[in-house]
């Protein structure tokens, strides 16, 4: 088993692309068992046994597990009995637990992980590639995950594991490998090294910590919510029926569908001081979008108060809640935080259009808003040649630092922090939560977001566990362990999550 | 930075210019397997656009799409397809000409009040699609196809003797009747090539002002980023369906105003004969232009010239449908060579990026300056 390490923009995916065949090497010869190939078409690489279980997964959510592996591999096996047959052997000799006839739809985060790792190997596959394998599972299942994949090693199989959590790395790799600006900069055998000698190899400098060091937290409140309930057929989602589509205002009718419409968000209530920082773990899709989406204003909640530093908000529009002083890092920068195609100075101005130094009086200042960029750019070290370049040109990391550079430049009195450093490289980490602590100092409160949850843990001043669109957990992030807080992410642990030592009942005393 | 400028330009210029290269190839194509000279027909309709009479025809023609282009355009700035054009350019004319035969006011009051009803009857008939696609979901494609449809109807009911039409005598054509002088809008003499319609230089500033209201306005920053991300300008803060809704009705308001420069400088009626299919050749006019107030000019001006210039093949033995089978390639030209050409300068920008950063050619950061 093979781990390869490196920032973000290292070259990790495009190095993958090539040994799928994705993409085509300029120069250099690839060799599988002693043999050199070459590969035009990720057909090509399947064929000699390589096969790429991706970051994001390729599965249809409205076919059956059956369906899903056989999808495009109908020659191998046919698609009935003797496909279920082979299936179930796969699943059998790996210890993978795969039911053939489950609906996708109904499975969790890490079955469908093991449904795309069976896919692979349905199709042949002797070298498995895994991009970021952990990024979206809690402790628990990270554990799984690697017995399966020692396994998969057991039985002959080569796995090439991407990452960038070091401490994975060492738990499971055999030999790592480190690249860093397109190049292998060094190896590593993980019985010696440590995560800081790692670390220091992939970026060239310290290991960054989450940490917080002191507590910041006053006790005025900014934001409070109070009752926060979202129902599935409410403000989004298109009514079954044809009937009109429900009224938010009319309380009658939400009372009456609450018995149908799955709740998205239950009776949320938290209170954020100034100076805070509420970090929410939980596994994701039980209910954080919802409840980003119902701050921001973009969803209307069925009921409940959004105060913000006094001012009851829960109906304002989007664009005065952001006037008000509401900073938002959305989780899907792509979706919601950039105009990909246009040049990293518009992108400036985005969600701060009428605001200074964007615009004035309706009309837009773009010598300004170059000048700005450019300070941001300067400021939270966006590695770019230029404010004229698209913002798609720029890797993940650095896309990530100008959208907290956009936000932190408009003084919020509130951050909302959706998995802040997702996808971004310890170097880049390490600056965005400096930014997000030093306007903490300043009195900031902030909703952290995210799955990563040492960053959680480390970051937060206090941390609530959210599962099924409730707030079903709280812990103190000074003693608990991410195990503690994945097994409550899994709804196994409710009410106050206490850690080995004895801590007072209120959780800003600290 | 200056080379990604002057890249950028390059890009964009390619992809009409692969485009128009394409159609004319494929039209050459198409008169060779006919049997037809195919340099011929081309050399005559360069010889037509010498003479200064098709000159004036070709002018005119070009302010009559552009108006009509800048209307599709702003819909496509914002991703929304408004086929409507045809049916919204349409029924304001009638609806104006009906307004503007029925009064008498001093002269620019008259044409004032021509002009105004024009726009807000194509706004509303727009804003019928903008409405059902903000409350109900209806693809702005289908109602508004579906509206075109209901405009030729309504149109040919409203043109009735018994309704509002008038048959002048000795004449087979139906019209609304003429409007007063004072209705009309003075054009430009240009001697014995006729007259080149005023209402162009109000075609051609309301290009200016579509520059200026996308570029460098908060509203034109919201429609661009709409058009761009739906789900970045909701998360930005922009109220996606008030959007909607206006740039409907901005789309259908400029629509309405296709119908003016022949109405007010020329026909002074809205008659059976008045213009057909402006609305939709306006979408090819606005495709090729890229949206882009200098392109679509450029574009509604080779369609003008195609229109116009081919006039007379027909005497000389050569069918002027190529000219509309040229329009119809081009379509289909532009919008393959564009997205090639999307995908080519964006691989390109991410390459240049790249290497420009391995060359250490960023900007320097603070971060950097001080390790």
């Amino acid at each position: 088993m093979h781990a390869l390490i490196g920032e973000n923009g290292a070259g990790k995916s495009t190095l993958m692309k090539i040994l799928y065949g994705m993409q085509k090497p300029d120069e250099g010869t690839i060799a599988v068992d002693g043999e050199q190939v070459t590969f035009s078409s990720p057909g090509d690489a399947i064929a000699r046994g390589i096969g790429m279980v991706h970051q994001h997964f390729m599965l249809a959510d409205n076919l059956t597990v059956l369906e899903n592996v056989v999808l495009g591999g109908e020659k191998l096996y046919g698609i009935g009995a003797k496909a279920r047959k082979k299936i179930q052997e796969i699943s059998d000799a790996y210890g993978l637990g795969v039911r053939p006839d489950a609906l996708l739809e109904d499975l969790g985060v890490a079955d469908r992980q093991r449904v795309e790792i069976l896919k692979v190997l349905y199709r042949g596959a002797k070298i498995l590639i895994l991009d970021e394998p952990t990024a979206v599972l809690v402790p628990q299942e990270v554990d799984a995950l690697f017995d399966n994949l020692r396994e998969l090693k057991s039985e002959g199989l080569t796995v090439i594991f991407i990452s960038h959590k070091l401490g994975e790395v060492l738990k499971v790799a055999d030999d790592i490998t480190v690249i860093r600006r397109g190049t292998t900069v060094g190896t590593a055998d993980p019985k010696t090294a440590t995560t800081k000698q790692l670390a220091e190899l992939m970026v060239g400098s310290e290991l960054p910590s989450p940490e917080t060091r002191e507590s910041t937290v006053t006790d005025v409140a900014m934001l409070t919510v109070e009752g926060l309930t979202l129902l599935e057929s409410g403000a989004s989602g298109a009514p079954l029926t044809t009937a009109a589509p429900a009224d938010p205002s009319v309380t009658v009718t939400v009372h009456e569908e609450a018995a149908t419409g799955r709740k998205l968000l239950d009776d949320i209530s938290l209170t954020i001081h100034k100076g805070e920082i509420l970090g929410i773990a939980g596994v994701e899709g039980n209910g954080q979008t919802e409840l980003i989406e119902a701050l921001m204003g973009i969803a209307s909640p069925d009921t409940g108060v959004i105060t913000l530093d006094g001012d009851d908000i829960s109906k304002t529009s989007v664009r005065k809640r952001r006037e008000g002083g509401i900073g938002y890092i959305p989780e899907d920068r792509h979706r919601h935080g950039l105009l990909l195609e246009a040049p990293l100075w518009e992108n400036r101005i985005l969600g701060h259009v009428t605001e200074a130094p964007n615009s004035k009086r309706g009309i837009l200042d773009p010598k300004a808003a170059r000048k700005d960029t450019e300070r941001i750019v300067r400021e939270y070290d966006v590695r770019t040649p230029g404010i004229d370049v698209t913002a798609s040109s720029l890797s993940g990391g650095n896309q990530q630092k100008l959208i907290v550079g956009r936000e932190m430049s408009h003084n919020p009195k509130f951050l909302i922090a959706a998995h802040p450093t997702r996808g971004v490289d310890v170097g880049a980490q390490a600056q965005i939560w400096d930014a997000i602590r030093d306007a903490r100092r300043e009195g900031l409160a902030v909703l952290l977001i995210s799955a990563d949850l040492d960053e959680l843990i480390g970051l937060s001043d206090t941390l609530r566990v959210m599962y099924r669109g409730k707030l079903v957990a709280d812990a103190d992030p000074a003693t608990i362990t991410p195990e503690q807080l994945g097994s409550a992410m899994t709804g196994a642990a409710t009410g106050r999550l206490e850690g080995t030592e004895e801590q007072p009942e209120d959780g800003d005393a600290r | 930075m200056m080379k990604i400028d002057k890249d950028k330009l390059i890009i964009g210029a390619a992809g009409p210019v692969l485009a128009l290269v394409t159609s004319f190839v494929l039209t050459v194509l198409v008169l060779l397997a006919t049997g037809l000279d195919p340099i011929e027909p081309i050399r005559l309709m360069i010889e037509n656009a010498g003479y200064s009479d098709v000159q004036v025809l070709i002018v005119n023609q070009t302010g009559i799409y552009y108006l009509a282009a800048l209307a599709v355009a702003i819909g496509f700035r914002m991703n929304l397809f408004n086929i409507g054009v045809e049916g919204q350019y349409r029924l304001a004319a009638m609806v104006s000409a009906l307004v503007g035969a029925a009064v008498d006011l001093p002269g620019p009051l008259h044409i004032l009040l021509i002009v105004i009803v024009a726009i807000a009857t194509g706004a509303i008939w727009a804003g019928i699609a903008g409405i059902l696609k903000t409350t109900r979901g209806v693809s702005e494609v289908v109602s508004t196809i579906m509206l075109n449809a209901i405009t030729t109807s309504l149109v040919a009911w409203l043109i009735l003797p018994k309704n509002f039409g008038v048959q002048p005598a000795g004449s087979n054509d139906l019209t609304t009747g003429q409007i007063a002088e004072s209705g009309w809008f003075p054009g430009i003499d240009m001697g014995d090539g006729g007259q080149i319609y005023g209402f162009t230089f109000v075609a051609l500033a309301l290009g200016v002002v579509y520059w200026f209201v996308l570029n460098r306005t908060r509203f034109g920053f919201d429609l661009r980023a709409t058009g761009e991300s739906e789900s970045a300008a909701q998360a930005s803060g922009v109220d996606a369906k008030k959007m909607i809704l206006t740039a409907m009705l901005i789309s259908g308001g400029l629509a309405g105003l296709a119908g003016m420069p022949i109405l007010l400088g020329e026909s002074h009626t809205y008659s059976l004969a008045f213009p057909v299919n402006v609305g939709f050749t306006a979408i090819t006019v606005a495709l090729l232009g890229r949206n882009h107030p200098v392109g679509i000019l450029f574009s509604a001006l080779l369609f003008a010239f195609l229109d116009k210039a081919s006039s007379n093949l027909d005497v000389s033995g050569y069918p002027k449908e190529i000219t509309q089978i040229m329009q119809g390639i081009i379509v289909i030209a532009v919008v393959v060579s564009y997205e090639l050409v999307r995908r080519y300068g964006t691989r390109r920008q991410q390459q240049k990026v790249g290497e420009e950063l391995a060359a250490g050619g960023a900007i320097k950061t603070d971060k950097e300056v001080s390790a």
